[in-house]
């Protein structure tokens, strides 16, 4: 968990390079350059509509970007290079692409007509191939990581918000992936359930989970992230380990972000 | 306050000032209109029941006349038929329509457009006289010559073929609006999250989103299917031999035209009350998750 500088040997895991992305005339990110190296916590703080969900949607191409690459782990995200130029990837191609890029949504998303167990050991079964009765057996176990193991035949719609936000990650933890990503995992909660949600995530930072997360937690940024990145109006503003951005700004915008939001 | 309304002006005796005691609004009017409603409907049955002209044994006697069963056996199987290649030609339209293809999406639109734009008994007779333009059915391969089956339409387009084609073009133009309705009331979020699992859109739609689509959808198709039973009466323009086309043929030899009707509606009644019920059950079943 530490934010070493990039040397040419330890290639970053995921690599954002010159992304830019417009919603018909309106622009939402403007040349993004960022990399997160193996293991790092990346917390990407900023005002609402600054882009930050955006480009975490362009790592997992959820989302189309207008120029610029992604790379997760070497590998580009979303297109091949055959014979010198840029190849769209085949929907099934980048299917199992996405697979190595695990994500948890601020709305849990969890499919509702599914136990918790399944909704965990689905996609093994269904994309991976996995063993039916080994997926089960990993699903029961990533229930016990996040603490729910007795939930295992429950809906989504008996759990809480928390309860459900803890599924999710397991759900995403369950294709064993390279990289996750939190888009506001906490902001859709009741404020007395964000502590167990945070703490799951703390847990997977400390096992050396590479991790990018959208947050309005400041505690937990200062806490857990390696570094910090704020972004204003589609642009990273500035980065750094956390005591630096989030004690210490140099830009007026994150000045004045941070003094609304910190306590 | 309460000390005011214990003692009221003018109040001799003991005032009885509880709650318990004190007198509703009586609603006259509604006693009213409930005696005339209960009063028309009475008459009305009476009129039926008591016609001289209606002979109610008749009915009793055709309601197990081994044609009528055989009607009412093709009425269901119509009906049976119909809502299978409706729904499947439904789910297909749905589907076509929500395309990213412009050109897929708007045949989808026009299909939609104009089956349920034609009166369901054109688009019968329409059918039904199919042979008066086209004379064979041929499969082949065009420009070779190649010829995989080849029959003469009016072989092949019975009344009751004809009646389950145009139930279905019908139905299914209905039903693709339903099914679109229930596929799109699904959030972009659970799409999003099969995504993000690496499920292709393929095993989305079936795995994800047309599961959860049932709920929405399942409501609506029962009535279609009520609907249905219904409207496959009118495959009796095309004599297609439902349970109506059999009820008129043997009131046209036995000239009791409103007895075979009433053993008609007799039938329609029961089944739709077991549909009815059915569809209750279902729909509490589905609600319960």
């Amino acid at each position: 968990m530490t934010a070493e500088p990039q040397t040419p040997a330890d290639r970053p895991m995921v690599s954002i390079e010159n992304v830019s992305k417009s919603y018909g005339h309106r622009q939402v990110l403007f040349d993004i350059d960022l990399a997160v190296a193996a293991g790092e916590t990346v917390c990407l703080i900023g005002p609402s509509g600054c882009g930050k969900s955006t480009l975490l949607r362009c790592v997992n191409n959820l989302e189309d970007i207008d120029r610029g690459l992604v790379l997760v782990d070497g590998s580009l995200v979303g297109y091949r290079v055959h014979r010198g130029r840029l190849r769209e990837l085949r929907e099934n191609a980048a299917c199992r692409q996405r697979t190595q890029v695990g994500m948890v949504f601020q709305h849990f998303n969890l499919f509702p007509h599914m136990t918790a167990l399944e909704n965990i050991a689905f996609a093994p079964v269904r994309v991976l191939g996995e063993d039916r009765t080994a997926a089960r057996a990993h699903a029961q176990e990533l229930l016990r990581s996040v603490g729910l193991a007795d939930k295992a035949d429950a809906y989504p719609s008996r759990l809480s918000g928390g309860q459900q936000q803890r599924v999710a990650i397991a759900r995403a933890l369950a294709m064993r992936p390279k990289v996750m990503l939190f888009d506001e995992p906490t902001s859709a909660l009741d404020p007395e359930l964000v502590g167990e949600v945070l703490n799951v995530m703390r847990d997977l930072a400390a096992g050396g989970m590479t991790m990018i997360v959208v947050t309005h937690e400041m505690g937990f940024a200062r806490e857990v992230a390696s570094r910090v990145v704020f972004m204003d109006a589609g642009r990273i503003v500035e980065q750094g380990p956390p005591h630096e951005v989030l004690g210490n700004p140099r830009h007026e915008r994150s000045r004045a972000f941070l003094s609304a939001v910190l306590p | 306050m309460a000390e005011q309304i214990s003692h009221p002006p003018g109040v001799t005796g003991a005032p009885r000032l509880t709650r318990q005691d004190a007198v509703p609004v009586r609603h006259y009017g509604r006693g009213v209109l409930a005696v005339l409603v209960v009063a028309v409907v009475a008459l009305t049955a009476y009129a039926f029941a008591a016609n001289p002209k209606i002979e109610w044994p008749v009915v009793g006697e055709y309601l197990f006349h081994p044609d009528i069963m055989a009607g009412l056996m093709r009425t269901l199987l119509m009906t049976a038929l119909g809502m299978i290649f409706s729904v499947i030609g439904a789910v297909v339209v749905a589907l076509m329509r929500m395309s990213p293809s412009r050109i897929i999406s708007s045949t989808a639109a026009a299909y939609i457009f104009v089956f349920r734009g034609i009166p369901l008994i054109l688009l019968l007779i329409f059918v039904g006289n199919l042979g008066l333009f086209m004379e064979r059915i041929t499969i082949g391969v065009p420009f070779t010559g190649l010829v995989l089956y080849s029959s003469p339409v009016q072989e092949v387009l019975t009344p009751f073929a004809a009646s389950v084609i145009g139930l279905s073009l019908a139905g299914s133009g209905y039903m693709a609006e339903i099914v679109r309705g229930g596929l799109l009331a699904i959030g972009r979020g659970q799409r999003d999250a099969a995504k993000a699992l690496g499920l292709n859109s393929l095993n989305t739609t079936r795995f994800i989103v047309l599961p959860q689509a049932l709920r929405v959808i399942v409501p609506p198709m029962g009535n279609e299917l009520i609907s249905m039973l219904k409207a496959t009466a009118i495959v009796s323009v095309i004599g297609g031999g439902d349970l109506l086309t059999v009820a008129q043929a043997i009131s046209g030899a036995n000239y009791r035209t409103i007895e075979m009707l009433l053993v008609a509606a007799v039938w329609y009644f029961a089944v739709i009350a077991v549909l009815t019920a059915v569809q209750y059950v279902l729909e509490r079943r589905i609600a319960e998750r």
